[in-house]
């Protein structure tokens, strides 16, 4: 019901376009706390228009949920004098560290091949290799290796039918975030499509960070090295120290 | 309870790494070792990524050293002297690990290198301990008494210098080499280096068996510590939170493990600790002689 209310109260507030989206998150930060376990991002809209709905041509949604990109090094495998070394190696230029693709329906129908061209929905188009060695032939099956491994960990995935569009007008989705998430800006991007054309984006940035100590901690490593070995060496003696104490009280 | 590892940047459950500090610590505290070539593989499997797990682990020896120095300290059975000779080779040997690590992981050969590692010098220990500890189950079964060590090529050579407490007379370039070896291991396998050290400062040094064990924790201590510092510093790989899970369990095993250690023979410690250390073998040669199930790993690239 309140979702209903903001939507409406949306809706009144907003300058008015043919078809567009209206969107609400319910977060748009992501603390990545000592105990993080993972968690769930809410995404619901609404979609604003000023013409009657076509009940002849229906309106999809697909929504994108990208990480951080970083360059990846796919390394494969070969059996060289009877045990398996890594041999060949591509680097990936451009691999989100998560991507999430969740539509209102089957993806051949609500996305034609050329708007995942020009927008780069996909999994396998937001995964860029430029290109790999003269003597890789088949550097699509790294591509593939990096989407395989990253699915199975659940960094990828894709979710047909995720998104519940009702009337035509209101869509909501969830979508999950692995433990096993790294920080950056993250950005949700909300796709319209009638007949597998985009008719509206709307992209929003979702920031996923360390906080407490665990921030604390990856921020000393980096910025006084020498300090935080210190600091882990000092932790090491003195739980030693109090080990052996201990060990001897409970001897006498 | 999950916990977060800042710089492992993956999800454990805090109980499970409690239970292989444990595991390992009673290990460590029956046998005398450090651990580390237990640990390092089982966090492997856990999940961490390799250099973290291998840069942690040497941070988790220093603790369980430390707490094991301490204790022979008190009786006396630390040789200073020759504990001293071999830390000068182990810290070259640990700066020339690290190098040769960072290289190889440049090359994305450093997972091989590491499993090579292992199975070598598992199995070459582990085979010659299961054989020698056999060989003295049978002589006491049969009520002969064990032969005493002779002279051979160790003390013919240079630099001759006292060692008191071991009561040797010898050069200082066997002891130097073995540290800088045990340095260099320490270094890419994230391990003490005592299941190597232990058996060289016996058979090779010749040196008495009671100021063995005290000598190499002491040693070991420098060598990890300098290890984390250099991974700290050039790989940014120590995660400290898991170090802390990895110590509390170990210490708590630790006790256990002494204590069970008490009631059995040394020749019953040292065959089961053979057999351990052959089983871990075993399982990281198959690792690389089976065909692995996904053929393709992924790592961060360098610029």
């Amino acid at each position: 019901m309140r979702l209903i209310a903001i939507m409406c109260l949306l809706l009144a507030t907003l300058p008015a376009r043919a078809e567009q989206v209206v969107l609400g998150l319910s977060q748009d930060e992501v603390a990545i706390t000592a105990t993080f376990e993972g968690d769930e991002i809410l995404i619901f809209g609404a979609i604003q228009r000023e013409t009657p709905i076509d009940a002849e041509r229906p309106l999809s949604v697909v929504i994108t949920v990208e990480g951080p990109s970083s360059p990846i090094v796919v390394r494969r495998k070969e059996r060289r004098f009877g045990i398996w070394v890594n041999t060949d190696a591509v680097e990936v230029d451009a691999a989100p560290s998560f991507y999430a693709v969740t539509t209102s329906g089957p993806l051949d129908e609500v996305l034609t091949n050329t708007e995942n061209l020009r927008h780069n929905i996909t999994i396998d188009r937001a995964v860029r290799s430029r290109g790999a060695p003269m003597n890789i032939t088949d550097s699509e099956a790294f591509s593939e290796a990096l989407i395989r491994i990253r699915e199975r960990s659940g960094l990828y995935k894709l979710i047909e039918n995720g998104v519940d569009l009702e009337e035509q007008t209101l869509f909501h989705t969830n979508v999950s975030l692995p433990a096993n998430l790294t920080e950056g800006h993250y950005e949700a991007r909300i796709f319209l499509t009638r007949e597998g054309e985009v008719v509206d984006v709307y992209r929003t940035p979702i920031e996923v960070r360390r906080v407490g100590i665990g921030q604390w901690l990856f921020a000393l490593s980096r910025s006084q090295p020498l300090l935080y070995g210190l600091m882990s060496l000092a932790i090491a003696i003195a739980a030693g120290w109090s080990a052996s104490k201990v060990f001897s009280a409970l001897k006498r | 309870m999950q916990i977060y590892l800042p710089i492992a940047e993956v999800s454990v459950n805090a109980f499970l790494l409690f239970g292989l500090g444990g595991l390992v610590g009673i290990l460590s505290g029956m046998f005398g070792v450090g651990g580390g070539f237990l640990m390092t593989p089982l966090l492997f499997f856990v999940g961490i990524p390799p250099a973290v797990a291998v840069a942690t682990e040497a941070n988790q020896i220093v603790a369980s050293s430390f707490s094991g120095v301490l204790a022979h300290f008190k009786r006396r059975t630390v040789d200073l002297r020759m504990g001293t000779v071999l830390l000068i080779g182990g810290l070259f040997g640990a700066a020339l690990g690290v190098v040769v690590f960072n290289y190889l992981k440049s090359l994305g050969q450093v997972d091989l290198l590491v499993r090579l590692c292992y199975v070598a010098f598992l199995g070459i220990v582990g085979g010659l301990m299961f054989l020698e500890s056999l060989r003295a189950l049978r002589n006491t079964a049969r009520g002969g008494a064990p032969k005493r060590r002779r002279h051979n090529w160790v003390h013919n050579l240079p630099f001759k210098m006292k060692f008191r407490v071991s009561g040797l007379y010898i050069s200082v370039i066997p002891p130097l080499l073995v540290g800088v070896l045990v340095g260099i291991l320490a270094a890419i396998m994230g391990v003490g280096g005592g299941f190597i050290m232990v058996p060289a400062m016996i058979y090779i040094l010749g040196m008495p068996t009671k100021v063995v064990v005290g000598t190499s924790l002491f040693q070991i201590i420098f060598v990890t510590a300098f290890t984390t510092l250099l991974h700290a510093t050039t790989n940014y790989t120590v995660d400290i939170v898991l170090a802390v899970l990895l110590l509390v369990g170990g210490v708590i095993g630790a006790q256990i493990g002494t204590r069970i250690g008490l009631r059995l023979k040394a020749e019953q410690l040292r065959i089961l600790l053979s057999g351990i250390v052959l089983v871990v073998c075993g399982k990281l040669a198959l690792d690389l002689l089976i065909q692995p199930q996904e053929l393709y790993t992924l790592g961060a690239s360098d610029h």
